[in-house]
């Protein structure tokens, strides 16, 4: 295979350092953002500022006792934070994360492989990231770890539909499953978001859900369920539950950011290549301004990430009837309703106004059809 | 033997993997196990679609068998409690007799149709790799199977409406 | 019948159609969450940076000398009756010839403990006291004993050093409340 080379080989090996690093302060940022929200400090002993938590609380959870139930399912208990940290890892390698370098002549996409079903392989992925959660709980042998387990299943199975057809509104738009097709699709600030705001809305609520964090979080609900499926995890595993989270909240922020804001494009870039091409030279320039682009995603999964933490602290957790009923009653429907919006304002041939008049349209109806439904029957 | 090329150690690696989660599905004893061997399963052939450039069915059987019908298998067998005694009917007289003629049967056909049938190696200078990638197999859906593809749809229609119809409670039935 | 002028009565209307795309009230908790996330944090960083307790914390014990460095404890004993929980006791000895300069009465205690497992910190001693002998300081703590034979204190660990004598903020009550105006003004409310 002559495609592969020693520059792939280095890009793929970043981008999986890059998500661990990222992964593993998060963690120390979930901490900051929590105190500062509750008008406190947060860490700052280990190292300037505390930069060394993420590493102190590794070191900690290493050395803490790594207890098993005796009655648990040995193998299983162990595979289980493998699998949620394996599958959290698998998604970074379809998104592209910035546009291309050009090395010795080649241009090497900066991407860990691109498929044309990048799009699907995220969602699969995603589809699989409750296998860990599932087994683990199961082999903790603890009925709260089961109950916990169990929640976190159906949850994933509800959202993950209301997901798909968030999703598939962006494919009608993009004409493409590859994710690096969808990106490029929205050059400059032509972004998903302001031709499907309602899509966008559902899309990240059904990311919450999936990531199983704050208000969804019910898989772990400690008040019920003492700690949910990670009830009788210690030491390095439960580390491994806690950091697949956080993996998932990073490659979830990335996947939001390139399906809907336009991932490394930012507005003024075709001026900013051509003028550092003019400055550096064809192959510096265009490298450079890779790097620019590179900047830009990363800010934008940094502001998701942030979002999450602070949703997070602010959103007291849903119900468990309250949670079903979002997803079923209300996503559902809403993601079909997009769904057909979407298709309609592409047929229309001005995708944008056809979206925003298609979209006032669905708010007049369900406005007057509101009060003819039964208190019951409705919506959460 | 040692001069295979990479291909094909892929596929004999995951040949076996997937005869691996074969057996286990039908060996463990524990049901969850069971589930689990056939995941496994399912990823090895997904894998084996890869080889065969066939993406979008690996990742279609991926999504659909692995990540929703599995989880929903092994959703409803955690809560069944297995116990012994059940795993032990298998071990009577009669079932092993049934279960030897059954297979012995169904070898001896294999056998036969294999001597039979002789397969039709595929043409190398004529064979279309893009055949299995996606815009392809969406020009072929709907346009020349549009009909069937259509037909399919229907009768998902159908069965999801028989299924929300099981699953609606009756007038006056409690909650849980 | 009414316990408080503060109690609030639950909203139990059913909610509007805009609010139940729970989206206002979304946005809204998200503002004054990030209010707090960009405003003045209330953390005092306690080993390094500590509070002050006010003028009339009762800490550690402290058997006050007098300018002249002599003790001013004559073993009266009211400190011991007034214990509420029996942590003092002490035996008195008699000022001998040349003793003048150590002990400011014909009269001075000999030992006199404390019990910091007993002590409850109330200050009735400091109070019952006539000699204004006994205060507790305000600026101090009782440090943490690992062991009991660290729990009884003696007169070494009491008695006033004369190098670093201890000095209230204010003594008494006009004292404070001009010094509450004094900081009142320096942090400018």
């Amino acid at each position: 295979m002559e495609s592969l080379s020693i520059v792939n080989v280095i890009i793929v090996l970043t981008i999986f350092f890059v998500s661990l690093g990222i992964a593993a302060y998060e963690t120390y940022f979930e901490r900051v953002v929590a105190a500062y929200i509750q008008d406190r400090v947060g860490p700052d002993y280990a190292g300037p500022y505390g930069l060394l938590q993420p590493l102190a609380d590794a070191f900690k959870m290493f050395f803490k006792e790594d207890f098993m139930p005796a009655k648990a399912d040995k193998l299983l208990f162990v595979m289980g934070p493998g699998l949620a940290l394996f599958t959290a890892l698998l998604t970074s390698a379809v998104i592209p994360f910035g546009d291309s370098l050009i090395i010795g002549g080649k241009e090497y996409l900066v991407q860990g492989i691109e498929v044309n079903i990048g799009i699907l392989w995220v969602f699969g992925i995603v589809a699989l990231g409750v296998y860990g959660i599932l087994i683990g709980g199961w082999a903790s042998n603890n009925k709260y770890s089961l109950y916990g387990a169990i929640r976190a299943a159906s949850s994933n199975i509800s959202y993950e539909l209301a997901m798909g057809m968030a999703i598939i509104a962006i494919i009608m738009t993009s004409e493409s499953l590859s994710v690096r097709a969808i990106v490029e699709q929205q050059h400059g600030i032509n972004w998903n978001v302001f031709y499907q705001p309602m899509g966008f809305l559902i899309f990240l609520t059904c990311a919450f859900a999936e990531c199983n964090r704050t208000p969804f979080d019910l898989p772990e609900s400690e008040n019920e369920l003492v700690a949910g499926y990670h009830t009788e995890y210690s030491s390095m595993k439960l580390g491994s539950y806690l950091f697949a989270e956080y993996l998932n909240m990073f490659v979830t922020s990335a996947v939001i950011s390139c399906l809907y804001f336009g991932g490394f494009n930012y507005p003024g870039m075709d001026w900013v290549h051509a003028t550092l091409v003019g400055l550096a030279g064809e192959t510096a320039g265009h490298n450079i301004a890779t790097f620019v682009g590179l900047g830009a995603f990363f800010t934008k999964i940094f502001f998701f990430i942030f979002l999450f933490m602070w949703v997070r602290w602010t959103v007291p957790r849903f119900r468990y009837d309250q949670l079903m009923n979002l997803g079923w009653k209300g996503l559902i429907p809403l993601a079909v309703v997009n769904m057909v919006i979407t298709a309609a304002a592409q047929l229309s041939g001005s995708p944008l106004i056809g979206g925003y008049i298609g979209l006032a349209i669905f708010l007049i109806v369900f406005v007057l059809l509101w009060p003819l439904t039964k208190p019951k029957s409705r919506m959460l | 033997m040692f001069s295979l090329s990479s291909i094909q150690w892929a596929f004999y690696i995951l040949a076996i993997l997937t005869l691996f989660g074969g057996l286990g599905t039908i060996m463990s004893k524990n049901p969850i196990h069971s589930v689990l061997y056939l995941i496994l399963t399912f990823f090895s052939l997904s894998a084996h679609y890869i080889l065969m450039n066939a993406q979008f069915l690996a990742v279609v059987n991926i999504i659909v068998y692995a990540g929703a019908i599995m989880v929903l298998f092994l959703f409803v067998i955690m809560f069944l409690n297995m116990k012994e005694q059940e795993a032990n009917e298998l071990k009577k007289n009669s079932t092993i007799i049934a279960a030897s003629i059954v297979g012995g049967t169904i070898g001896i056909i294999l056998v036969a149709m294999f001597r039979q049938v002789q397969t039709q190696p595929t043409n190398p200078n004529f064979y279309d790799s893009q055949i299995g990638m996606i815009e392809s197999l969406g020009k072929f859906l709907y346009k020349d199977y549009i009909l069937p593809f259509e037909l399919v749809s229907i009768l998902f229609l159908v069965a999801m409406v028989g299924a929300v119809m099981l699953g609606s409670k009756a007038k006056g039935e409690r909650d849980f | 019948m009414q316990l408080t002028d503060r109690s609030k009565k639950t909203d139990k209307r059913e909610l509007n159609l805009i609010e139940r795309t729970y989206l206002p009230g979304l946005a809204t908790g998200l503002g004054i969450t990030i209010k707090h996330f960009f405003s003045k944090k209330a953390t005092i960083r306690y080993p390094e940076q500590k509070r002050y307790l006010g003028p009339v914390f009762r800490g550690h014990h402290i058997l006050k000398r007098d300018d002249q460095g002599r003790e001013r404890c004559t073993a009266c004993g009211l400190c011991a009756v007034a214990c509420p929980a029996e942590a003092i006791s002490m035996v008195a000895g008699e000022r001998q010839k040349g003793e003048e300069h150590m002990y400011r009465e014909e009269k001075y205690a000999a030992q006199y403990e404390v019990n910091m497992l007993r002590c409850i910190f109330c200050g009735l001693c400091e109070e019952a006291c006539p000699k204004e002998a006994i205060y507790l300081r305000h600026d101090k703590f009782v440090p943490v004993f690992t062991s009991r034979d660290q729990v009884i204190y003696g007169k070494d660990q009491l008695v006033e050093d004369m190098k670093d004598r201890y000095n209230r903020d204010a003594w008494t009550k006009e004292d404070m409340e001009q010094m509450w105006v004094k900081q009142r003004i320096a942090n400018g409310v």
